[in-house]
């Protein structure tokens, strides 16, 4: 059997999730766990069917949120979006910005200044700490750990909040970054700030493991569970921390090095087992590595403009033609495809969104547990609904 | 990475009769594309995931794009004899003279559906491919062959597509509406789709949206308040 | 030794509990509305119309150009453009919004139109509290309730409005030093017009008119009393 047979075999056997009989006699009792189930993050549904404790089936159900982004797009100029792109994620607006204005650069050649560049690492980077940590903070308040942990979270989350605030005039719908730059340059006083908090940082994630790795119940209760191989992760499309997770090298700050990402030194976590503990971790120490990218960044920020001396504000028409442009968002590859027909207005606007692609595999990876593990798995692949529904 | 013209040359070399078209894209993002017959489709992108070389096994990107009827005027020189009465040495005359005329032709060119693709390689590193199918019109004749099978990445993103432009992806598991309700019956992403007039009102103090309300009530309609 | 994590996490929860006791800075609860946080001076929530002047009527920037009415992400702007024009601040004949209303309820803040506003007219305000048991016309705000005079626009964003003030002095100059230029080179013209009566007078003041008339309009909204001519 050659390599691309048996690579091809491999893969197959992921089509479909495994079927599960059950074990016990008599019907299976349905479950719809959500809309309104205090676990599913906002308005989501898993319809289980349960075998006594144990999952036999699930699908989920989405679209309880939709507000068909995509449509008001297409009749919205290209500027008018960027604001609606903040309400997707909306822990990470900031990245989101940065994805549409990626893709909307790429598809009319728009140059970046260093300075804005560097000030999209810096926020991009911030947005990823501040994630990671409410993520964690989120599963295990879904493990029973009712707020401790979130508020420590929150309470790290809080200071970068201000600093967004500060600087882009609101807390979480940011709408900052432009076609070719930013909106409003950064002060001296504003990176003091930030330096004074990154500086905090490391303690921070000291504090929260301290709180939390070696914590036995967290260990018993996540470790081997929810485990997701890596060839599955791959070929369903999985993507960001739940990637690496699974043990694939893929990161898209290394791989399209899109931005200055090149010019920083950082490091890749992975996973081994790929089970939701190798997920906590893996947030983990990308806050560190995230912390190590900030703390390269923030002396070196060069002065200069922050918007390209092309780029328009009003009257933007890009020249016919299509851009896909991606990005590392903290919850995984966040693109956007846009297409151009000459107008002011995008002809196709599409946003790939990775919270709605990691579900994919939800149902493979809680076959078989109890059903009070499924709300530890569902909360470990970390997703907005605002993002899933769109 | 190979380039988009050397995938299109292994494509044809291994799977004879792909029936593979180079699509040229003008913006400075230079991401050209593929079309693929739907026929071949599936044999195509096993081929492309399970190449050594090639390795596409991450489908990062999966959309559709409604491109509807366009009526094309076409300014056609049409030559003719006309008769006119011209003055000549000897008063009026008919005479019989070649006229050139612009007409404006129309016609109608048959709007498709599309699933645009876009594939990366975990494992070599490289991407995007950008590879892409169309339907044959818009109405009954709107299925493509699912990708599901070959990747996983397709199942959810090829259900959206089915809800909100109506592609019929032939040879998915599980193809259901994913956004919309299931007794939704039109795809709303499609260009020509007219919002029912039927939804819950958000009064608001003023704009259309009051005046449709305010019909509504007057025809005895209203849902809302 | 089992339950050692969680011993470690016990005391780490501890050194909160009591660290809170001892460290200021850790004490970030208010007592609002009695106590009040300041807001980050680029804080944006709902716009507001800028004024010169003391009159908001006369002293309105807006000149109904309706850029921000077609770029509001949620179209929550609505404008009737004058028939008429009427003096604004300055003497200038301008065209004014008949009504300009934002619908607050709609609005998401995302400062869209400040930023498209070619004329500094249109700003993001800071005042929040704007609860209303209205539903309807509480919450659409008209022209007058929108205006806010430049001294308040300083009094919110300082260092925003000092460069917007500074943008339109330098754009007033311009404007004055090239009206100075035009109004000597046709002294000059006439001048010599005088002497050769042949030749025309009319190339420089066309070539002013000549300019975009997106910065034809900025210039005349800037421009100062009878200092076009």
């Amino acid at each position: 059997m050659s390599v691309a047979e048996d690579k091809a075999e491999r893969v197959e056997g992921w089509n479909r999730p495994p079927v599960i009989e059950p074990e016990g006699e008599g019907e299976l009792l349905e479950v719809a766990m959500g809309p309104h189930h205090p676990s599913t993050h906002g308005v989501f549904r898993m319809d289980v069917a349960l075998d006594g404790e144990r999952v036999v089936r699930l699908k989920p159900v989405f679209g309880y949120l939709h507000r068909n982004h995509e449509k008001i797009a297409e009749g919205a100029s290209y500027l008018a979006s960027m604001p609606y792109t903040d309400r997707l994620d909306y822990f990470c607006s900031l990245t989101n910005n940065w994805a549409y204005a990626l893709a909307v650069e790429k598809l009319v050649g728009q140059a970046v200044p260093e300075r804005a560049e560097y000030i999209r690492v810096i926020l991009a980077e911030l947005t990823r700490v501040q994630n990671h940590a409410s993520s964690i903070g989120f599963l295990i308040q879904e493990m029973g750990a009712s707020g401790t942990p979130l508020m420590y979270a929150f309470k790290e989350r809080e200071k970068i909040l201000d600093l967004f605030e500060s600087l882009t005039g609101s807390r979480m719908m940011c709408n900052y970054m432009r076609f070719g730059g930013c909106r409003v340059d950064v002060s001296g006083p504003w990176l003091d700030a930030t330096r004074k908090v990154v500086a905090g940082l490391p303690a921070f994630v000291d504090e929260f493991e301290a709180l939390l790795s070696t914590n036995e119940i967290l260990m018993a209760r996540c470790q081997g569970m929810g485990i997701l191989p890596p060839e599955l992760a791959v070929n369903a499309g999985v993507s960001g921390p739940m990637l690496r997770a699974a043990g694939v090298n893929y990161d898209i700050r290394k791989v399209d090095r899109y931005g200055i990402y090149d010019r920083f030194q950082f490091r890749v976590p992975l996973g081994d087992h790929g089970d939701i503990y190798d997920r906590y971790m893996v947030r983990i120490l990308e806050m560190r590595e995230s912390i190590k990218i900030l703390e390269q960044a923030l002396p070196t920020i060069p002065t200069g403009p922050i918007m390209d001396a092309k780029a328009k504000i009003r009257g933007f028409r890009p020249k016919p033609g299509e851009a896909y442009g991606r990005i590392e968002a903290p919850k995984g590859e966040l693109g956007f495809y846009l297409i151009s027909d000459g107008g002011p207005n995008p002809y196709r606007y599409r946003v790939r969104p990775p919270s709605l692609i990691n579900l994919t595999i939800l149902e493979d990876m809680c076959l078989g547990h109890n059903v009070a593990d499924v709300v530890l798995i569902f909360g470990s692949v970390d997703i907005v609904l605002g993002e899933v529904d769109r | 990475m190979k380039t988009v013209e050397e995938i299109k040359a292994a494509i044809e070399a291994a799977v004879p009769g792909a029936g593979v078209e180079f699509v040229p894209n003008p913006s400075p993002s230079a991401q050209h594309s593929l079309r693929l017959a739907p026929e071949s489709a599936v044999a195509v992108a096993k081929f492309l995931r399970d190449d050594d070389e090639l390795a596409f096994d991450f489908l990062s990107n999966l959309t559709g794009v409604d491109w509807p009827d366009k009526e094309i005027a076409e300014k056609v020189k049409v030559t003719r004899q006309v008769t006119k009465t011209v003055d000549g040495p000897e008063g009026k005359v008919d005479q019989t003279v070649d006229e050139t005329v612009e007409e404006t032709h129309k016609r109608v060119e048959p709007g498709y559906l599309e699933a645009v693709y876009h594939l990366y390689s975990v494992e070599k590193k490289h991407g995007p491919l950008v590879i892409r199918m169309r339907t044959a019109n818009r109405t009954d004749q709107a299925q493509l062959p699912s990708l599901t099978p070959v990747w996983r990445a397709a199942e959810f993103q090829e259900r959206e597509i089915f809800d909100l432009y109506g592609i019929v992806f032939t040879g998915h598991p599980d193809l259901r509406r994913i956004l919309m309700w299931d007794e939704f019956k039109d795809h709303p992403m499609r260009k020509d789709y007219v919002e029912p007039d039927d939804f819950e009102y958000e009064p608001t103090p003023h704009d259309e949206v009051l005046n449709r309300a305010q019909e509504h009530k007057s025809e005895g309609l209203g849902t809302g308040d | 030794m089992l339950g050692d994590g969680i011993l470690k996490g016990m005391a780490e929860t501890a050194r909160n509990f009591f660290g809170s006791y001892v460290s200021k800075e850790r004490l970030t609860t208010v007592e609002y509305p009695e106590q009040r946080i300041p807001t980050a001076e680029n804080a944006r929530v709902f716009p507001f119309l800028v004024y010169d002047g003391t009159d908001w009527e006369a002293g309105m920037r807006c000149v109904a150009c309706q850029i921000c009415e077609k770029e509001c992400p949620p179209k929550c702007i609505y404008i009737d453009k004058s028939t008429d024009k009427k003096p604004d601040y300055v003497g200038k004949p301008q065209f004014y919004p008949a009504r300009f209303d934002i619908d607050i309820s709609v609005c998401m803040s995302c400062q869209i139109c400040v930023e498209v506003c070619p004329f500094e007219a249109i700003k993001m305000d800071t005042q929040f509290e704007l609860a209303t048991d209205d539903r309807f016309g509480g919450l659409l705000y008209d022209r007058k309730e929108l205006s806010r005079s430049n001294e308040y626009y300083h009094a919110i964003h300082p260092t925003e409005a000092a460069e917007v003030d500074a943008r339109l002095a330098e754009e007033k100059a311009k404007v004055e030093a090239k009206a100075k230029a035009a109004a000597e080179a046709a002294a000059a013209k006439a001048a010599a017009a005088a002497t050769q009566p042949a030749a025309p007078a009319k190339a420089d003041s066309s070539g002013l008119a000549a300019t975009a008339p997106e910065a034809a309009s900025l210039t005349d909204a800037t421009k100062p009393a009878g200092g076009g001519s």
